[in-house]
């Protein structure tokens, strides 16, 4: 066996034996602890480098298993694409495992600790069947245990109501998805002839007529565009990840979302060879949406969980119209840009992979250290928390997309690609291009005052509560897990030019084109959008520059700033006697310009309520309510409910519970198969 | 390589040279629009002088991030400066980053000024950072879309690509998609400079102020700094747009007397930007926050215009 499979199969082993040592040590907590995440952080490791040895190659390595049932084989097929989504899974898995460690010890002798490490073993090895999965119905039983085992992990603090709900939603949700891919798969298997081998459904979907296209391209979507989050989706994601563990939130943000990406990256540049035009714009316009919705709701949230869980739907949006704009370059003819737009997708994959767990991460110290979600009772962490908030900084920059870090990176990318394709056609879905680039920057500019918000009001100022008051850092193993993933933000931004190159196999597999040469100029230092002329930037070149110039501040001083005083001092407060937290601005007032601004989609209400005595301009107390209209949950998805319901309750008058009626029903099903039987 | 190094050690020059220039050239024509006096031309670098020797005080309340700030600030407006055709076509450091690079590094600095602000722990940082952060979130499509206009152009992203087509073509800006394009980027620099009618730039009066909140508690050599770094990018998008537009006399390559005669170009045409500038804000009053929309909501049609009209020429 060569070693790539022997990794990867060792992987799978540990997390298999991870599971099991957690329903054997359930009543040793502190064992089971360690050896549940210990199993964990070592089948991560195996699968990291199993598939970057995999996607350095640029080989496909498959071998499988007979299960004894028909039409069902163990085959699991390690090629380029699902080696890219394994390595984003390794490298997640190897830091939150570690981050893990310290994270439930708190939990020890509370909730119990095996149950939680059976759980995040197997959704790991779920996940990484999924991506290797070769087989429809092997493929649909890894989906499968994976959304049962996220609903468990996602309903681990199940005393909570709140967390009941979102996760009967999110399996709810889910199920509906796999129905959708259920029906896709056999439509697929139905033109392969039987075959339910993934490698027979390679470039099938193009072959068949028009309208069966476009049925298995939009049950694709939409079976894993539930699993990503793609807004009107999306519903379940804000609930789900906040109330998990949040480990968990940063697997599921991480890559349990990129499963869905991962779906459609196989559907589209796998099973599709070209798709119809109309379906690339599909996926750019609703890229465009949920990128540009995401961030606008992630604005208004003062949960930092939340917020964050809104900002993975903007960020799955930014993929999509990678993959959009790929699929449209395919459909256009022009497999180099399709190429480029699909790096940019792919490449902000495995970026929001890292910084959003390494985010999530961040959230669960400050929830660890101050018990509270509410960004309105925090401030001050920095000081009291320097790693954390340092480590929390990085992935607010790179989430930003701010340079030198690696969401700079992945949105240069997509703009290049958007800007490339206004030359592609001469039609006007060309405009397209350049709108969907504009609507990226207010996306991006929004994600910027989004983290200024989310860490000023966190980390900066004075705390605004006694728990944020006293909080303390966190221990080694949750800093180390979110000291990697750091690493990892500043190790793909600045190394972008020398690391995009790697996916090169993957290109040459999905869209048949590689860029490796026309990608790198000056040394291997630049990264250039497929040619040196069209435009040039070096993320290294930036990082040293910005070092470099700072000697001129540093001469300055010289010059003359050598006798400036530096004291430090109060800061005004108004005349009022001494700064308190509650001159701060809150997290409500930093979005305030915002959601007046956006008021048609948000329909914010208010309510203010002053207690007085004598007169009203002498309150004694005000009591303020502020909240916005979840558009989606009330006009989309509670008539759907409602209907559903309604449905039911008619029903329920054929069920009358009588059982002539019953044995009638028998009987007239019997008549009905007899005459179709006799028929045929 | 050393040709390259020495055209940027003298762009960096330029750079910090003329941008208090050109602020106390736009001031001392504002007070000549207003029948004042006014401070004399040199007076930002008498400021600046006087700021770079003075004590400061840091507040009490904030952390680290307060202090590097200004470096952040001052260090990406110069970067910035450094990747755009200043006086040659060619940018010194246009290897390492185009049009995006720049928007992205001043954003940067913008990101970073906003943290400080709230690290004051004063309503009136947390205020400006709000304000702030919401009006570049609305002028950032606008510019993205006139930018787009320009670079569908030219094909590139580059700025060195970008000014050789404009030169190339020499009646180009007369063109309505490039006219559009200019009018749509003016505007967000209005915005993007904190200059009237979206900030005013000469007031602490805390219902108006959007910068000058984010930056109140900065003193001595760190707000020279963050003042310097403010002029270093006004002086940075307003060299962009007169060159991305009107290249006449901007010479290609880095001898002598080309950066010499470019030079005199680059200064005629900033005063004559600095000019409408200025007519801009004499003529205007401060705007309500929640009018700035407005204008930027009409900077982005201009630059959708500009967009459209590229189908037709």
């Amino acid at each position: 066996m060569p070693a790539v499979d022997l990794l990867f199969n060792a992987g799978l082993i540990a997390y298999l034996a991870g599971s099991a040592a957690g329903l054997i040590a359930i009543r040793r907590p502190a064992l089971a602890r360690c050896l549940t995440f210990g199993m964990a952080l070592i089948g991560a490791l195996f699968h990291a480098v199993a598939s970057a040895m995999a996607i350095a190659k640029g080989s496909t390595t498959i071998w499988s298993l007979p299960s004894g049932v028909p039409l069902f084989t163990w085959s699991v097929r390690l090629d380029p694409m699902a080696a890219y989504f394994c390595l984003a899974l390794g490298i997640l898995g190897v830091a939150v495992s570690i981050f893990s460690f310290d994270y439930v010890r708190e939990w020890q002798g509370r909730r119990n600790i095996g149950v939680l490490g059976f759980f995040y073993n197997l959704l790991l090895l779920s996940l990484a069947l999924v991506f290797t999965a070769s087989n429809v119905f092997f493929f649909l039983v890894a989906w499968e245990v994976m959304a049962l085992v996220a609903y468990c992990l996602v309903s681990f603090e199940h005393e909570k109501e709140e967390t009941r709900k979102a996760g009967i939603l999110f399996l709810i949700m889910s199920h509906a998805g796999t129905g959708f891919l259920i029906v896709a798969f056999l439509l697929l298997a139905v033109a392969s002839g039987g075959n339910l081998d993934f490698s027979s459904f390679h470039r099938l979907a193009s072959q068949l007529p028009p309208w069966n296209q476009g049925a298995i391209f939009v049950l694709f979507f939409l079976g894993f565009g539930v699993k990503a989050g793609v807004i009107p989706l999306h519903v379940w994601l804000p609930a789900a990840h906040t109330v998990a563990p949040s480990n968990v939130s940063a697997l599921m943000s991480g890559i349990v979302l990129k499963a869905g990406i991962y779906g459609m990256a196989r559907v589209f540049f796998d099973f599709f060879d070209v798709p119809p035009l109309w379906a690339g714009i599909v996926v750019l316009s609703i890229g465009v949406i949920s990128a540009l919705l995401g961030v606008l709701y992630a604005l208004m949230e003062n949960d930092l969980k939340r917020l964050l869980a809104y900002s993975s739907i903007e960020n799955i949006g930014i993929i999509l119209i990678g993959f959009g704009a790929a699929m449209m370059f395919r459909s256009l003819g022009y497999p180099n840009f399709a190429a480029i737009a699909l790096i940019a997708g792919l490449y902000h994959t495995l970026n929001h992979a890292i910084f959003k767990s390494l985010l999530f991460l961040g959230a669960g110290s400050v929830l660890h250290a101050t018990h509270t979600r509410n960004m309105e009772q925090m401030g001050g962490l920095i000081r009291k928390m320097p790693a954390t908030s340092f480590c929390f900084l990085i992935g607010a920059v790179a989430i930003s997309g701010l340079p030198p870090l690696n969401g700079f990176v992945s949105e240069w990318l997509t703009y290049q690609a958007l800007l490339a394709g206004f030359g592609t056609t001469t039609s006007l879905t060309r405009v397209m291009f350049p709108l969907s680039g504009a609507l990226l920057a207010l996306t991006a500019a929004l994600a910027a005052a989004c983290f200024v918000k989310a860490f000023g009001i966190t980390f900066l100022a004075l705390p605004r509560s006694e728990a944020a008051g006293t909080a303390q850092e966190v221990s080694g193993s949750m800093k180390t897990g979110m000291a990697i993933l750091a690493t990892g933000c500043a190790v793909l931004g600045l190394g972008a030019s020398w690391l995009v190159p790697f996916l090169d196999p993957i290109t040459e597999q999905a869209v048949g084109a590689h860029l490796s040469t026309a990608f790198v100029t000056g040394n291997g230092f630049v990264m250039s959008a497929g040619a040196a002329r069209s435009g040039t930037v070096s993320t290294a070149a930036i990082a040293a520059l910005l070092v470099l110039l700072s000697i001129v501040p540093a001469l300055l001083w010289l010059l003359w700033g050598r006798k400036s005083v530096r004291s430090t001092g109060p800061v005004w407060d108004c005349g009022l006697p001494g700064l308190t937290a509650d001159n701060e601005y809150t997290a409500t007032a930093f979005s305030k310009p915002l959601r007046m601004i956006f008021s048609a989609l948000y329909r914010p209400r208010r309510a203010i309520e002053a207690v007085f005595d004598v007169s009203p301009y002498y309150p004694k107390a005000i009591h303020f309510e502020s909240e916005i209209e979840p558009a989606f949950e009330k006009r989309l998805y509670d008539p759907i409910k409602e209907s559903i319901l309604a449905l039911a309750s008619r029903m329920r008058a054929v069920q009358a519970g009588s059982i002539h009626a019953y044995l009638a029903y028998i009987f007239i099903t019997l008549i009905v198969l007899l005459l179709f039987g006799a028929r045929g | 390589m050393t040709d390259a190094i020495l055209a940027a050690l003298l762009q960096l020059v330029l750079l910090l040279a003329i941008a208090p220039l050109v602020s106390g050239f736009i001031k001392k024509l504002k007070a000549f629009f207003q029948s004042r006096r006014g401070p004399g031309l040199l007076q930002p670098y008498r400021d600046l002088h006087k700021l770079l020797r003075k004590g400061m005080v840091i507040p009490n309340t904030s952390s680290w991030l307060f202090s590097a700030t200004p470096y952040l600030v001052f260090v990406t407006a110069l970067l910035a400066g450094l990747m755009i055709p200043m006086v040659s076509a060619e940018a010194p450091l246009g290897l390492f980053g185009g049009v995006l690079a720049v928007v992205y590094l001043l954003g940067l600095g913008r990101f970073v000024t906003a943290l400080a602000g709230l690290d004051t722990g004063s309503s009136f940082g947390g205020l400006g950072s709000s304000r702030e952060m919401t009006i570049a979130a609305l002028a950032e499509p606008a510019m993205m879309l006139a930018i787009f206009t320009v670079a569908i152009g030219a094909n590139s992203t580059s700025l060195s690509e970008l000014v050789r087509v404009a030169i190339a073509q020499e009646w180009r800006f007369l063109a309505p998609s490039q006219m559009l394009a200019f009018a749509a980027l003016f505007l967000v620099v209005i915005a993007e400079t904190g200059r009237i009618p979206v900030d005013n730039p000469a007031t602490h009066l805390e219902l108006t102020m959007i910068h000058e909140a984010m930056i109140l508690e900065y003193s001595g050599p760190y707000l020279a700094l963050i003042e310097w770094g403010g002029a270093v990018k006004q002086l940075l998008l307003m060299t962009l747009l007169i060159n991305c537009f009107w290249p006449f006399g901007l010479q290609a390559g880095w001898s002598v007397p080309g950066v010499l005669i470019s030079l005199a170009w680059l200064l005629l045409k900033l005063t004559a930007l600095s000019c409408a500038i200025v007519l801009v804000e004499t003529t205007n009053a401060k705007m309500r926050l929640f009018r700035v929309p407005e204008m930027l909501a009409v900077a982005f049609t201009l630059g959708a215009l500009a967009l459209a009209s590229t189908f037709l020429f």
